[in-house]
């Protein structure tokens, strides 16, 4: 039996006693979920942000809306009939980072998209007690005023490209126009839906004139939920669930 | 004994390596500054040169300072402990203490009455809540555990911290990365991962103050005259150590520029998920449940006059903890889409991790055998044992909550809030308070507090305010659980979700008051502390302080 004062007597031997000790756990539950195939389903329709809708994201996530909306519908029956079918894992491959959340203080968001109308979310944004008394959410009026800053947009890509989001040379290239294209409902949007399919194009914010930061949140809240074929996914498998 | 002053001696080797460093680090700063295009950017590119400045002036000045320095101790003379830098640490420790629990109070007022949110960018509850989560969790617990493990380790090893200027790198690096994530959030600079907002650019500076802080604490365990490393060292050494690989690996992360204040993680959605949880459950068990272990094994023994209860508990204790926290992490994914067997395996470690964490709790309450009288005239003490029967009550409801069937009602709810809150209020911020009363008179060669009897006020306050904090999370936390899974007769949903959301008003405003009296609390100990500092007792009547409390044969 090895006595335990070799610990004592010794930091190095303690301190590599404690980075195996607390290697093993992350190495047995993290690693296989890079390997196996099943950890994320197979299914239709998922394809990466939009310039637009990403600008949006990380708007979401500069606010801290995570902080009280989860975006990650459990598979329970109370949550699959409030919210709609239960998240996928294939949902969120796309993500850096992901946006579970862990608190609903206000209700998940992951299948928001098209159940309440443009100007609901904007006026819903600018004053959330205006549409729904009893609400506790903070209101965003700063958003309808900022412009939104897209001048990197192509770095924003490129970057997604390189953790392992599949944006292609041409996406890349139009990141900037996308953008723009995607709030101009005059625009010739041919490009921005074969790269970007069921992308919503149009003014989300009432305010044609400004490109604003309001634009592209909204987008991004259309959207969320509403990517994956549920009519093509089949429930049975092969999955870990 | 003799003083040797060469010139040679004014500046040791990591003084110079330092202002070495900082100079490097202010070119680079300033030329960040004038090549971004981020706003946000260059006001952190500022602040880093700003302090960076600053600490070459410090290092300049201790130059100049220095000729009173003694090049080498005789190896019989008594241990010069560098106590200096650990007054700082208590100061910054208090001052953190109280923002962060302001932080908090703000934020539970907001969800009481959301006018409060003023709906400005900078003051709205998303901003606002990982400034209370970080300043409650790094700053306030981080400077106390830098504070007392630099006590603890130069004290049980009987020997002086490794370096001049490495220690207070370590307490300055730490307190700019606190400033730099702070602002940051209140700007909007976040990753969004819980506990691991600061963006990629503060994530690399605290890396290397860590990595200095390591070796500062491993340089004191190198130079110790005791054969033995004291188990309070040890539960120090892995929470460093294995907070420096949560926090590399949670955070690796490509910038979109070198310039942009923006980066995107490198795993996504699921993997992602686990790795933050990964890390979140273990900034709880190693930074928040380790950490703070070692403070319970020095100061506890310590203020009670009595040895651990015991040591072959201990060394169960610590391995068996450190081994079993690491896998906890998915239970915060139970029923998402993790795969089940991880969330399975992630219930069962969590399940068994009750052990450990009460076999802790029982070392440490048993430390008092013998001494149990001191409770009721010694609150210094009544507030560390009391800090462990939180210990014990939050890693008890943990692996409650931990189970699927729980945890399919209790998260994503209050319940949550109060268990953590019971944790980091009941355990974490009491342990701390006990560290810090029994620290400051010893620091600054005091023989007493100012006021035992303030001690007792704070003490009394707080646990009410705990008590209302928790009791009320419990009740709004499976409530709303019960009502987002509650039918009706004909088997529709019974309440809309804002219907849930206003079932909650009663509850955030008892949760917002038992917050504030806990900040009160804080001011009663700031105050008190600061009053030891300066030297002051306070003449009260006799019941509290120990030494007038006769003995039970006296009074026989």
């Amino acid at each position: 039996m090895i006595k335990h004062e070799i610990f004592e007597k010794n930091s190095i031997v303690l301190l590599i006693g404690i980075l195996i000790v607390v290697s093993i756990g992350g190495l047995i539950e993290i690693a296989p979920l890079f390997y196996l195939e099943s950890t994320i389903e197979k299914v239709k329709g998922m394809r990466p942000y939009s310039p637009l809708e990403l600008a949006g994201r990380n708007i979401y996530i500069r606010e801290g809306c995570t902080s009280c909306h989860s975006q990650m519908i459990r598979s329970l029956r109370d949550e699959v009939e409030r919210y709609g079918p239960y998240s996928l894992a294939a949902e969120s491959m796309y993500d850096h980072p992901f946006v579970w959340g862990s608190k609903r203080t206000g209700p998940d968001l992951a299948r928001v998209g098209g159940k309440y109308s443009d100007e609901w979310h904007t006026e819903h944004l600018l004053n959330p007690r205006g549409i729904v008394p009893e609400s506790i959410m903070p209101g965003y009026p700063f958003l309808l005023e900022t412009p939104l800053r897209y001048k990197d947009m192509k770095d924003h890509l490129i970057s997604n490209r390189m953790v392992g989001v599949p944006y292609t040379d041409e996406m890349i290239e139009t990141a900037i126009e996308d953008v723009r294209a995607q709030v101009d409902p005059d625009a010739d949007t041919d490009g921005l839906l074969t790269r970007y399919p069921k992308a919503q194009v149009r003014d989300f914010d009432g305010n044609p004139a400004v490109l604003s930061e309001m634009d592209a949140l909204i987008a991004y809240l259309q959207m969320l939920g509403t990517l994956v074929d549920f009519s093509a996914y089949k429930a049975d498998g092969p999955n870990l669930r | 004994m003799t003083r040797e002053t060469t010139a040679k001696a004014r500046l040791s080797i990591d003084g110079w390596v330092t202002a070495g460093a900082l100079t490097i680090g202010v070119f680079y700063a300033m030329l960040t500054a004038a090549r971004t295009e981020d706003p946000l950017m260059s006001v952190h590119a500022y602040i880093f040169a700003g302090a960076f400045i600053l600490g070459i002036f410090g290092i300049i000045k201790a130059y100049y300072d220095s000729s009173e320095r003694r090049e080498k101790e005789p190896t019989d003379a008594p241990v010069e402990y560098n106590l200096d830098v650990i007054k700082a640490g208590v100061i910054a420790s208090v001052f953190w203490g109280i923002a962060g629990f302001l932080a908090g109070d703000t934020l539970a007022f907001q969800l009481a009455y959301p006018d409060l949110n003023f709906d400005v960018s900078f003051f709205n509850f998303g901003r606002l809540r990982p400034l209370h989560t970080s300043a409650v969790i790094f700053a306030f617990g981080g400077n106390v555990l830098i504070a007392t493990s630099f006590y603890v380790v130069q004290r049980t090893c009987k020997a002086r911290m490794p370096g001049d200027f490495a220690p207070w790198f370590v307490f300055w690096g730490y307190q700019l990365f606190i400033v730099i994530a702070a602002t940051g959030y209140l700007m909007g600079i976040t990753q969004s991962k819980e506990y691991a907002e600061p963006e990629w650019y503060a994530d690399i500076w605290l890396t290397i103050v860590w990595v200095v802080y390591l070796f500062v604490f491993l340089g004191t365990l190198w130079k110790r005259r005791e054969p033995h490393i004291y188990v309070a060292n040890w539960f120090y050494l892995a929470f460093i150590a294995t907070v420096a690989m949560l926090h590399i690996i949670n955070n690796l992360t490509v910038p979109v520029s070198w310039t942009s204040t923006k980066s995107y993680i490198l795993f996504a959605g699921v993997q992602d998920a686990l790795v933050q949880w990964w890390y979140g459950h273990n900034a709880v068990g190693f930074f928040l449940t380790a950490g703070f272990l070692g403070i319970m094994y020095y100061f506890v023994p310590k203020r009670a006059g009595r040895p651990v209860y015991s040591y072959r508990l201990s060394i169960v204790h610590f391995w068996s903890l450190i081994f079993m926290y690491i896998w906890a992490g998915p239970h915060h994914l139970h029923y998402t889409a993790l795969p089940d067997w991880a969330q399975t395996l992630g219930m069962t470690f969590s399940i068994m991790l009750w052990m450990p964490s009460w076999g802790g709790m029982i070392n440490g309450l048993m430390t008092l055998s013998g001494a149990w009288d001191k409770l009721r005239t010694d609150p210094v003490l009544r507030m560390l044992v009391v800090s462990i029967a939180f210990y014990g009550m939050s890693t008890f409801e943990g692996p409650v909550m931990a189970i699927k069937a729980v945890n399919s009602l209790s998260h994503y709810t209050d319940w949550t809030i109060g268990h953590v809150h019971s944790g980091a209020l009941g355990w974490v911020a009491f342990v701390s308070f006990g560290a810090l009363y029994c620290m400051v008179p010893w620091l600054w060669n005091r023989t007493q507090l100012y006021s035992l009897k303030l001690v007792s006020y704070h003490f009394w306050i707080a646990t009410f305010g705990i008590l209302l904090y928790i009791t009320s999370m419990w009740v709004s936390g499976i409530l709303q659980g019960l009502m987002w899974r509650a039918y009706d007769d004909l088997g529709f949903l019974e309440y809309s979700f804002v219907e849930t959301v206003e079932a909650m008003n009663p509850f955030y405003w008892i949760r917002a008051i038992g917050g504030a009296f806990f900040l009160v609390g804080s001011f009663i100990m700031a105050y008190n502390l600061w009053r030891t500092a300066r030297g002051d007792v306070r003449v009260e009547d006799r019941l509290l302080a120990p030494e007038n409390v006769p003995s039970p044969v006296a009074a026989e």
